[in-house]
């Protein structure tokens, strides 16, 4: 079971924070076009590895984190808030 | 290599069982190819099998990272079932379901397909007008399905409790030629057969890398050496998102678990596949004893194939709302498989940015019922070229069109489908 | 013959406690101590039980966990637990329990003839044949099939017990309570961590239970930890799973050894354990060695028989043998020896060794270089068949009524590989053991589970272990007294199989034998995974662990490979069957999920309310009165009454969200289709919101309560998913603008007043405010007193009438509804449930949940017009993708029944042509021109007003001519709304 560090409450359960996807994809700029946010909504990198996720804490401050996490063996290493950034380690 | 019959089983009994031969041979790499098939998983057998059957083309070779069948195929709750809303989903699913009804005689192999009949329960008026929308686009596209009451749910599974206490029971829709089959011996029956025609089937070869030269595909690099073909399908769930990157681009896909349960062995208790409607847990009894149960994804992305406590309790939980008699029994084992979620819940069978490169993938939780239906119709689009009909919708362009094949309106987010 | 078998002293049962219980319907006696296993053999009982697939006679084969044979239906009645394994069922007054798994009594089963079968019947024979007819599968074949398998039968009644789910913190949890887990505890203990010690034994000690000499230690050691107050020990605890980041799955047996659970107690307590560092000390369980006969009642682990004497005080024969491959399973015949059981015979296929001279010494018959080839008796063992190691011929039999058999011992490596750490071969046990790796720090094996036996060794380790992992835990490390005491020589000979004629069990649950794993290998099925599954090897209750290690030894001969490369399949929870109830915990039936309900729940329960479900709302559907002939009376009254005079409604469970901040109206312009910068002060707005993709999301009416505030609704099925989309947005893509959410939908209650004498009823209850509709025109909406205490009234409707909306912080809720409904007295007031809500919206040509279902367009819905043109919006881009501006798709129709009588459903599909051309979404039947109306989606809809399609529901039958309309039919200028 995942157990996440909030910057905000402490480390708490995974039963307490909701996925909400891979947080390297931007948003982008209203005028971009149909195929930048085709990109955005709906390609995905996928990676067997570290991956930044936004997690959001809704059992608890209900802030939206960046979350480092590893989608083989689901080590948790690093959260930051949404402002901040998250490098992905090469390996 | 012998056919199977109950009568060779009593020759080959009567002679200490010696005479018996590999059911497919472990082939290893010729250096090229008609077509390359990458998995050897279900959908990989079934697309070389359906390419030597329907196509005849038979200089096919299957490269397996592992084994035949140790992904998804040999890891799914073994449902069988085309009872989908959408046309384009229902009228595959239901071809795919035709496939499986004469399977064992196609391949010469006992798939143990058992049309028990698959009911999913509604509790409220919403659902229960899902369950009739749904159910009447499947009988106006020809396919069977029944809508019961109460008391049918009762005469379906009787220990079904229909006044659980939050949530009684309505109704349920009912799909009387679904069932189960046993998943590993899918896998094996296809190896077999495909074997049987010329394909090679060659396990512990891994791919490391796709040969794409001019936008199109020249072969695979493995691990056994450097294998061409000027056609490669691609079968590889889980490992999707990686081929594609290999290959240079990238598919609306995220990876994601999906538990899945076993219980101790039991003389008959649950004749029927039952799904709650209120939570997430579905049921069915194997062969051989064992409830066979599951629920939902656990809602992140992993390639761990295991599982983690919350949603097991969960899926615990829903099982006994739903059969109370459920409780003194005991889990006996649990494991996850990997599920390659698409943003609508429905697959893809297609072409691909790289000419000559196929695949079919995105089969979220529902891979193992289309196995012989994904590997017709994968079979069809690589020997012509272009879809057939069935999968015509089941393309990676959809979104970008927007054409999607959203099931249940859960879109645009792959953890939600 | 009462506990004939039963030693007048010795282990840990207690002989002045008599235990009534009975099996299979004879009444016999135990102690309290004793598992149903130690009670039966002390009585005599061998047989009990059946084999799965030939039913053969099988005994007690173990004295754990691990055990493949003795399962029984324990418990009667809606109690029984099929499959339950009697070596751990612990004994008590009135236990009853049934064999399983044969037709026919236990003693002569004729499913048997299986056996007599076994030829044809062997590994996968089912892959191959039951072909033909293809239809004879599931009516001839299968049914049979199913019937033989299977074990136990379940009650198939619901089980009256309850469970319940607990959480526990710890800085070190140690699994397993023999030397090396008691050692870790004390040792953790000592540095100050917070202690758990998990034994799934009704007795701490694990093997030590079987050493009188080292009890004190165990006394002593019990004794210090529980002087220990951060050390919580919990025996008949079972750690089933390890799960990520240190949290562990157990099962605490709270009552199963009670008849029944006392009042107010759980049958068993789940527990999630999260720790900070973690100890396995799990032991290890004995395996076979396949011969044939190896499953004959009477074969047993020899560790086992050694247990039933010296934990049990039974002996488990008369005349046994022993058929051992290393020094440590010697210490059974010792025991035996001691407990009066004659020892026929040592046999071990090893020229020499230590235990060897000392057995001789004691002057029992040791058989060195040789093994069992054979055993000879039908229900029960009679003999032992001889032979030499290496040579197939059969040898002479001695006469034994147990034979006790150790192949060696398999770490129980479960708990470690689940966690991650890879196997090692060791091949001086001939066995995998946990590697030590540097990123599990967190976790250490220790004792035997590791491979390290003996109880001087194993505690040694243990403490070590436990030391370890109070530092890792942050603590210093501290010592404890440690015991001195040699280990027994457990690396065994390697001996597997010994082949003869005869079935030679490698699973004996599964009845797997060692030619099924050959026949699997000719077969291609070569790899442990492919064999596994194709034979069931290891796919049992026990899940392999008696058996197999030695299947996959076999398999490694026929390949040709050391059992090194060959492995073990995949090690997945659960470590031991656990009860589905358990982990089901408390939140089942009633419980399964909270219920929600307003503030006015009490007020509609008064009223007599018919509830339905609205996700996990309770809602009042309608309000029967005298005189409705049905539902359906009931729910045309409520709507007459609002379209006639007026009636009132509980909405208080549709979303609320306050956005507050300077660019509140910027957010809502790009998070709404429509424009809400342009929203006077006071006044509301009709809103809808798109998904990214462009499907359409929700609506509601949206408020300027000032100019950086905001009041949202949703609807009441996406209130979370709506904040959880504002929220996201305003993390991920525009952090730079500063607004706050804060979701107010308990705080508030709400409820409509809608209908033609709707301002009669709000004039008379609110204070403060001018209602005339100059004054508070449409859409208007402003705070005030009602009924003396604070609201804030809104000119919006749902029902297409003349309507306000009375929000008042959920506290007055009662007070503000009994207001109104007493100022409606002289107006003809109803309140009026969720259907007749329904029913208005859909007479009105509103959309709601089942048009908004996730799949259609704005432009679908007709409501095209309101996405704005200028400026972005979430979903505008998506939205413009072909396939979703296709004028093609199906478009919200009204539709009417042509025969009024003939009712119309929801879910039926539109047939024009005899083509599939949508489908009705909503149905209803009008009080305003009586008869069934729906809204539907149809292709070319708005072409087709005034047609006549069909309506057709093929599931119940049902094929209705329907006349499609607008779906706007009711005061479609919509002047009511304003009056």
């Amino acid at each position: 079971m995942l157990r996440i560090p909030c910057p905000h409450c402490g480390a708490r359960d995974e039963v307490e924070f909701t996925y909400r996807g891979d947080a390297t994809v931007t948003r982008p700029a209203p005028d971009a076009g149909v195929d930048a946010f085709h990109d955005y909504l709906y390609l995905r990198r996928n990676p067997r590895g570290w991956q930044v996720e936004w997690w959001q804490h809704n059992g608890g401050c209900r802030a939206f984190l960046k979350v480092l996490r590893h989608t083989v063996t689901h080590e948790v290493r690093g959260v930051a808030t949404a402002t901040e950034t998250l490098e992905v380690p090469e390996a | 290599m012998a056919g199977y019959s109950g009568f060779r089983i009593l020759a080959e009994g009567l002679r200490g069982n010696s005479g018996w031969t590999p059911a497919w041979r472990k082939a290893a790499p010729k250096p090229t190819y008609d077509v390359i098939v990458v998995g050897g998983g279900g959908h990989g057998l079934a697309t070389a099998f359906y390419l030597a059957s329907m196509h005849g083309i038979t200089n096919v070779a299957v490269v397996e990272r592992g084994l035949v069948g140790q992904g998804n195929t040999g890891r799914n709750t073994t449902i069988v079932r085309s009872n989908y809303l959408l046309p384009e989903n229902n009228n595959f699913y239901e071809h795919s379901l035709k496939l499986w009804e004469g399977l064992e005689q196609s391949l010469n192999y006992n798939v143990m397909m058992s049309q028990r009949g698959v009911i999913n329960l509604f509790h409220n008026d919403a659902q229960r007008n899902a369950a009739l929308r749904r159910g009447n686009s499947m009988r106006l596209n020809g396919i069977d399905a029944e809508i019961v009451d109460r008391d049918g749910v009762k005469a379906l599974c009787p220990i079904v409790d229909l006044d659980n206490g939050r949530y009684p029971v309505m109704g349920g829709l009912l799909q009387r030629r679904g069932g189960t089959a046993r998943h590993d011996a899918v896998a094996w029956g296809f190896a077999h057969a495909a074997d049987a025609r010329g394909v090679d089937i060659i396990e512990h070869c891994e791919v490391t890398g796709m040969i794409v030269e001019g936008g199109a595909i020249q072969g695979v690099r493995t691990t056994r050496g450097e294998i061409r073909a000027p056609k490669v399908g691609l079968a590889v769930a889980g490992s999707t998102s990686t081929l594609t990157a290999m290959a240079g681009f990238d598919v609306p896909i995220e990876t994601h678990l999906l538990q899945a349960f076993v219980s101790e062995g039991l003389k008959p208790l649950i004749d029927c596949v039952v799904t709650f409607g209120a939570g997430h847990f579905y049921v069915s009894q194997s062969d051989k004893g064992g409830l066979v149960f599951g629920g939902g994804l656990d809602g992140y992305p992993s390639y761990g194939q295991r599982g983690t406590l919350p949603t097991a309790e969960h899926v615990y939980a829903a099982g006994i709302s739903m059969i109370p008699a459920l409780g003194r029994l005991r889990g006996l084992r649990n494991w996850a498989g990997v599920m390659d979620m698409t943003p609508d819940g429905s697959p893809y069978i297609c072409k691909t940015p790289v000419r000559g490169l196929y695949m079919t993938a995105g089969w979220c939780y529902g891979g193992f019922k289309a196995t012989p239906g994904s590997g017709w119709c994968h079979a069809w689009t690589i020997a012509k070229d272009e879809p057939h009909r069935l999968n015509a919708a089941h393309t990676l362009d959809r979104f970008r069109e927007g054409r999607m094949l959203d099931e249940r309106g859960n879109g645009p987010f792959f953890w939600a489908q | 013959m009462s506990q004939r078998f039963r030693l007048p002293s010795g282990g840990h049962v207690d002989r002045s406690q008599r235990l009534g219980f009975s099996f299979d319907g004879r009444r016999y006696e135990g102690h309290a101590g004793d598992t149903l296993a130690s009670a039966l053999l002390a009585n005599g009982v061998r047989l009990v039980g059946r084999s799965f697939k030939y039913h053969r006679p099988r005994g007690i084969f173990s004295a754990g966990i691990e055990e493949p044979n003795a399962l029984v239906e324990l418990r009667d009645g809606a109690r029984r637990e099929p499959n339950t394994r009697a070596t751990v069922a612990e004994l008590f007054d009135g236990l009853s329990a049934t064999s399983q798994n044969h037709r026919g009594s236990l003693g002569f089963d004729w499913m048997a003839v299986n056996g007599l079968l076994a030829p044809f019947i062997g590994a996968g024979f089912y892959y191959k044949t039951f072909m033909w007819p293809a239809a004879f599968w599931e009516r001839v074949y299968e049914p049979m099939i199913r019937k033989a398998a299977g074990l136990g039968r379940a009650s198939g009644l619901p089980d009256p017990d309850h469970y319940e789910a607990a959480h526990a913190h710890c800085d070190v949890l140690v699994v397993g309570a023999g030397a090396a887990g008691l050692a870790a505890a004390r040792a953790a203990g000592a540095a100050g961590a917070r202690v758990i010690l998990a034994e799934q034994d009704f007795l701490l000690g694990g093997d030590l239970l079987n050493e009188a000499e080292h009890d004190a230690w165990r006394s002593e050691t019990i004794a210090a930890l529980e002087a220990m107050p951060e050390v919580t020990v919990m025996p008949r605890t079972m750690v089933f799973g390890a799960y990520d980041q240190g949290v562990l799955g157990a099962i605490e047996r709270v009552a199963d050894h009670l008849p029944e659970p006392p009042p107010h107690t759980p049958r068993q307590r789940y527990w999630t354990i999260r720790a900070t560092a973690v100890v396995l000390a799990t032991g290890a369980h004995e395996r076979l060695i396949a011969f044939p006969g190896n499953d004959r009642p009477g074969v047993m682990l020899a560790g086992a028989a050694r247990t039933y004497a010296r934990r049990y005080g039974v002996r488990a024969g008369e005349t046994a043998a022993l058929f051992a491959t290393h020094d440590a399973a010697y210490d059974a015949a010792f025991a035996l020896a001691e407990a009066g059981t004659r020892i026929a015979a040592i046999i071990d296929p090893r020229t020499d060794s230590a235990a060897m001279q000392r057995a001789r010494e004691a002057g029992l018959a040791v058989r060195a270089g040789s093994v069992v080839n054979g055993t000879v008796g039908g229900k029960a063992l009679r003999g032992v068949e001889i032979g030499t190691v290496g040579s197939a011929s059969r040898g002479d039999a001695v006469p034994a009524d147990l034979l006790m058999i150790s192949g060696g011992w398999n770490p129980a490596v479960h708990l470690a590989s689940m966690s991650g750490a890879a196997l090692r071969w060791d091949d001086a046990l001939l066995a995998f053991v946990p590697e030590e790796r540097e990123e599990s720090a967190w976790q250490r094996s220790a004792g035997a589970c590791r491979g390290v036996h003996g109880f001087g060794a194993a505690a040694a380790d243990g403490a070590a272990a436990g030391r370890a992992a109070a530092v890792a835990a942050g603590f210093d490390a501290a010592d404890i007294p440690l015991p001195d005491a040699p280990s027994a020589d457990h690396r065994p000979y390697a001996l597997w199989e010994v082949k003869g004629g005869g079935k030679a069990f490698v699973d004996i649950q599964d009845d797997v034998t060692a030619d099924d794993i050959r026949l699997a290998h000719r077969e291609g099925f070569s790899h442990i995974e492919h064999a596994k599954r194709y034979t069931t090897h290891a796919m049992g209750t026990d899940q392999g662990k008696v058996g197999g290690l030695v299947g996959a030894a076999v398999l490694a001969e026929a390949r040709g490979e050391p059992v090194a490369s060959v492995g073990l399949p995949r090690f997945r929870p659960y470590t031991a069957p656990i009860a589905w109830g358990a982990m089901a915990g408390g939140e089942v039936g009633r419980h399964f999920q909270p219920v929600r309900r307003t503030a006015l729940h009490g007020v509609h329960d008064e009223l007599g309310a018919v509830w339905m479900d609205a996700g996990i709302w309770k809602r009042p559907a309608y309000y029967p009165k005298a005189g409705d002939t049905d539902g359906w009376a009931s729910v045309k009254r409520e709507a007459r009454a609002v379209r006639e005079r007026v009636g009132v409604c509980d909405v208080s469970t549709l979303g609320k969200i306050v956005v507050e901040g300077p660019d509140a109206a910027t957010f809502l312009d790009r998070v709404y289709a429509n424009t809400f910068s342009t929203l006077a002060v006071g006044r509301a707005r009709y809103g809808l919101m798109l998904r990214e993709d462009g499907i359409v999301f929700d609506d509601g009416t949206t408020t300027r309560l000032g100019p950086d505030r905001f009041f949202v609704t949703t609807t009441t099925a996406q209130a979370g998913p709506v904040m959880q989309h504002l929220e996201f947005h305003l993390a991920s893509a525009w952090p730079d603008l500063d607004v706050s959410l804060a979701s107010v939908t308990d705080q508030w209650a709400a409820m409509s007043i809608a209908g033609p004498k709707a301002r009669d009823v709000v004039a008379a209850v609110v204070h403060g405010l001018d209602v005339s509709s100059e004054a508070f025109p449409f859409m208007a909406v402003a705070d005030c007193k009602v009924a003396g205490v604070p609201a804030r009234l809104f000119r919006i409707s749902f029902s297409g009438e003349l309507a306000y909306e009375i929000a008042t912080p959920a506290g007055y809720a009662t007070h503000v509804w009994q207001a109104v409904m007493e100022a409606g007295v002289p107006y003809g007031i109803e309140p009026y449930g969720v259907e007749a809500l329904g029913l208005l919206r859909i007479e009105k040509g509103h959309v709601a949940g089942s048009e908004i279902n996730g799949q259609t367009t704005a432009l679908d819905l007709g409501l095209g017009r309101m996405l704005k043109k200028k400026g972005e919006f979430i979903g505008r881009v998506l939205a413009q993708r072909p396939g979703l501006t296709d004028q093609s798709r199906p478009h919200l129709v009204g539709l009417r029944s042509v025969d009024p009588a003939r009712q119309i459903r929801a879910g039926s599909h539109l047939l024009v042509d005899g083509q599939d051309c949508g489908w009705i979404s909503s149905a209803t039947q009008s009080v305003v021109d009586p008869g069934w109306i729906g809204l539907g989606l149809l292709r070319d809809g708005e072409a087709r007003i005034g047609s006549r399609i069909i309506a057709a529901n093929p599931l119940m039958g049902e094929e209705v001519p329907v006349t499609v309309t607008s779906p706007h039919g009711y005061d479609a200028e919509n002047l009511r709304v304003r009056t």
